[in-house]
């Protein structure tokens, strides 16, 4: 008997951490005991991108929608949807802004806006199953490549859409396969960079969590193009969920003889092979990763020449990153014309972008490059929570800048996004609100560069500690008149003069915060405020007289006898007593307290 | 027979484990940290003796081998506790209070970050970002994500890892 219905369910790492394994496990328990599995099929899949509604999953044919299911809710599913036939309404997905219930994703804005293509099978297939992704038309881009056109046509086909570099740089992926291609050597290396190490951007590991084959299935189409016979994928050992999907996928290439030898018949051979990464945010700089693949410390070594011309054990290499190669395939299949016909004038294609922070809806999206930055906040993200106001996005992580309300109809390109002082990065897109201080936000993406930093090149080792040491001084209230135009020049010279592009991008978030949000940093050095009340030393705390039910409660949990006050008398903080802890703040039940 | 062999003491399960790894990837090039991985899944950290052997099979100088260790974040020189505590301090947990999770964890377990218990039941690191943003403030024990963390609920949730 057909099945006549398929329950498609996240198994991405934010939806597995919501249990939604353990739900899928009940689901099947559920159908069995109702004698239905013959009937309807329980499919995990990869990442939908709707994180913060977590567990998600879609009842098939009908496309419904369910949000945040728990173990308790799979017997009423089968009972009700797949039973009777009717929607259990509970769980359909509720807009917070307009009480409005949508049945279908599409229906749903957050889903509605988006244009997947790096992105089309994750939620949508199973990515253990490699028969899934052929009826998906997986590897017919491939089958098609080795018997229909010759590696130049193929490298024509990627220079034609316009496709970029997607990890950071946005550098032009057909010119870097071509020039792979004409560096002399016969031996040569495809690799696929999964060092996602960003913190908030989590793109290529929904890629490769969803849809693994996608990424095997370009690679031996690069090694096609530039004469490559051995890939490596260099993935974060950290997660472990996409390692084990690649190594199962890897596995099953090779049984379908889609990796190996004589490819569809013909004489080329290609083969992957898996590197973890040992937790070193600097290896996802190419020349550092390759470095680390051939088993040394992972430094970068100054280019050129680039990998292109000498990079693995100092053979030609071509390096893409996760999202790059996915668009791949669908490139070749429906043609470059067709892909360069989404986008702008020099930025082509979608981008995916993991928007977190705060924002409503969390999670993952993919969208046409040229958007503007207000679409994704208001239309896809929902808005930001608890009525607060916008006040900058962060994009590009450590080696990227803030883009200032200001600047909120700005449209989403690699070089406008440069022109605002920031970057594309690799995609992580991070809503910060009024009550985020920007100054303690570039403190902290450099601490992370401080502590990531290899350690090789002088600028970029001394020369962040010296701006971090600032950074400190100035959020602990010791902030000098001078340490704002200290900060700039060191900034510039770090750019300058770094090794690689960890170094080269280290002081962005200084110096776009500085450029957008100078008076916020005066009021630091100068005024001795943290005007957002993240600065702990340089911020008051207060208790709002009209809000204050004089409970106590503040003054009993006050470890410095700072808070005074009888019973039914309006409370007070004594500032000099106050050491900023804000317990009183957790505590108090009202909401009378305020930074 | 001989019975010179029965003299030596009988190879640990670890170092057997060990052998087979070693031998796997014997004359490989760029078998380094791959080896070392596999090395410290066996013993849980990478003990002094474990390096030396390493060092004398691959015939790469111990030396460089303690270089490539003290590079990355992911291979360890000391004993770990049981239970591996990782508090997410990427952006997205940061600005939502990822900072008060870190100080929960050391007030219910007592040791700061980087630290190990005495009793080796845990251990406690900051990571820059588990890539699940979506749920912040997240930290993880062994293998299970905790999100929407609460500072409250940490120290019953660490009681439940013995």
């Amino acid at each position: 008997m057909a099945q006549s219905s398929h329950i498609l369910i996240c198994r991405g790492t934010a939806c597995v951490s919501s249990e939604s394994r353990e739900v899928q496990n009940e689901l099947e328990t559920q159908i069995k005991r109702r004698g239905l599995e013959d009937q309807v099929r329980v499919v995990h899949t990869g990442c939908f991108g709707f994180c913060a509604r977590g567990p998600v999953m879609v009842v098939l044919p009908q496309g419904t929608l369910y949000c945040e299911v728990r173990v308790e809710d799979a017997g009423e599913i089968v009972e009700r949807h797949i039973l009777g036939g009717e929607i259990v309404e509970r769980l359909l997905y509720r807009d917070p802004k307009t009480e409005r219930i949508a049945e279908k994703m599409k229906d749903i804005d957050f889903f509605g806006k988006q244009v997947r293509i790096a992105l089309r099978n994750c939620g949508r297939i199973n990515p253990d199953d490699i028969d899934e992704y052929i009826a998906m038309d997986g590897y017919k881009a491939l089958g098609t490549v080795l018997t229909q056109h010759t590696p130049e046509e193929v490298i024509n086909i990627i220079k034609k859409s316009g496709l970029r570099g997607r990890g950071g740089g946005g550098f032009p992926t057909g010119l870097k396969w071509e020039l792979t291609r004409k560096s002399p050597g016969d031996v040569k290396y495809v690799i696929c960079n999964a060092d996602e190490g960003d913190p908030g951007a989590f793109m290529d590991r929904s890629i490769l969590e969803g849809d693994p084959h996608s990424v095997l299935e370009a690679m031996a189409i690069a090694g096609y193009a530039i004469g490559a016979g051995q890939g490596f994928i260099y993935v974060r050992a950290e997660y472990a969920i996409a390692v084990d999907r690649l190594t199962t996928a890897i596995k099953q290439a090779r049984e379908k003889g889609l990796l190996g030898n004589r490819l569809f018949e013909t004489g080329f051979e290609f083969d992957i092979d898996l590197r973890l990464g040992a937790g070193a945010f600097v290896c996802g700089e190419e020349t550092a990763l390759i470095t680390s693949i051939e088993g040394n410390r992972g430094e970068p070594r100054p280019r050129p020449p680039f990998p292109a011309q000498a990079g693995l054990w100092g053979r030609p290499t071509l390096i893409n990153n996760v999202e790059t190669l996915a668009n791949v395939p669908v490139i070749i299949l429906k043609g470059p014309e067709w892909f360069a016909g989404f986008g702008t004038e020099k930025s082509k294609g979608t981008k995916v972008f993991s928007i977190a922070g705060k924002i409503g809806n969390t999670g993952l999206i993919e969208v046409p490059m040229g958007i503007t930055l207000k679409q994704i906040i208001y239309d896809i993200g929902g808005g930001i929570p608890e009525g607060k106001e916008f006040k900058a996005a962060q994009t590009g992580g450590p080696s990227g800048g803030c883009i200032p309300s200001d600047l909120i109809d700005i449209s989403i390109e690699y070089d406008t996004l440069l022109e605002a002082g920031s970057m594309m990065g690799s995609g992580g897109l991070i809503i910060l609100d009024e009550n985020d201080c920007m100054v303690d936000i570039s403190k902290f993406y450099l601490e992370f560069t401080c502590d990531e930093s290899c350690g090789k090149c002088t600028p970029c080792r001394v020369g962040t500690k010296r701006m971090l040491e600032i950074l400190e001084r100035i959020t602990e209230g010791k902030g000098r008149a001078e340490d704002l135009d200290v900060l700039r020049e060191l900034g510039h010279g770090i750019k300058e003069t770094s090794l690689c592009g960890l170094g080269q991008s280290a002081p962005n978030p200084v110096l776009s915060t500085l450029r957008y949000f100078e008076d916020e940093y005066k009021a630091h050095v100068i005024d001795k405020v943290c005007p957002a009340g993240v600065c702990k030393k340089l911020s008051r705390i207060r208790i709002i007289p009209e809000e204050c039910k004089a409970c106590g409660a503040c003054a009993r949990v006050c470890p410095a006898g700072a808070i005074k006050g009888k019973p039914r008398e309006i409370h007070e903080i004594d500032p000099e007593k106050c050491i900023k802890c804000g317990e009183c703040i957790e505590k108090c039940c009202f909401k009378a307290i305020k930074r | 027979m001989c019975q010179c062999a029965s003299d030596a003491e009988p190879k640990t399960k670890e170092a057997v484990e060990l052998d087979k790894v070693l031998a796997k990837y014997a004359g490989k090039k760029g078998a380094l940290i791959p080896v070392l991985q596999a090395a410290q899944d066996i013993y849980g950290y990478l003990p002094a003796e474990v390096l030396k052997e390493i060092s004398a099979q691959l015939k790469i100088p111990l030396s460089k081998i303690y270089g490539v260790v003290t590079f990355y974040a992911q291979f360890h020189l000391n004993p770990r506790g049981r239970n591996i505590i990782r508090v997410c301090l990427g952006t997205a947990c940061h600005v939502r209070g990822g900072a008060k999770i870190s100080e929960a964890v050391t007030k219910a377990v007592g040791i700061k970050d980087g630290e190990t218990t005495e009793d080796l039941r845990y251990t406690f690191e900051s990571v820059a970002c588990l890539g699940a943003c979506g749920l912040a403030p997240v930290m993880m024990v062994n293998d299970d994500t905790h999100g929407r963390l609460t500072p409250d609920i940490v120290a019953d949730l660490l009681e439940r890892y013995k």
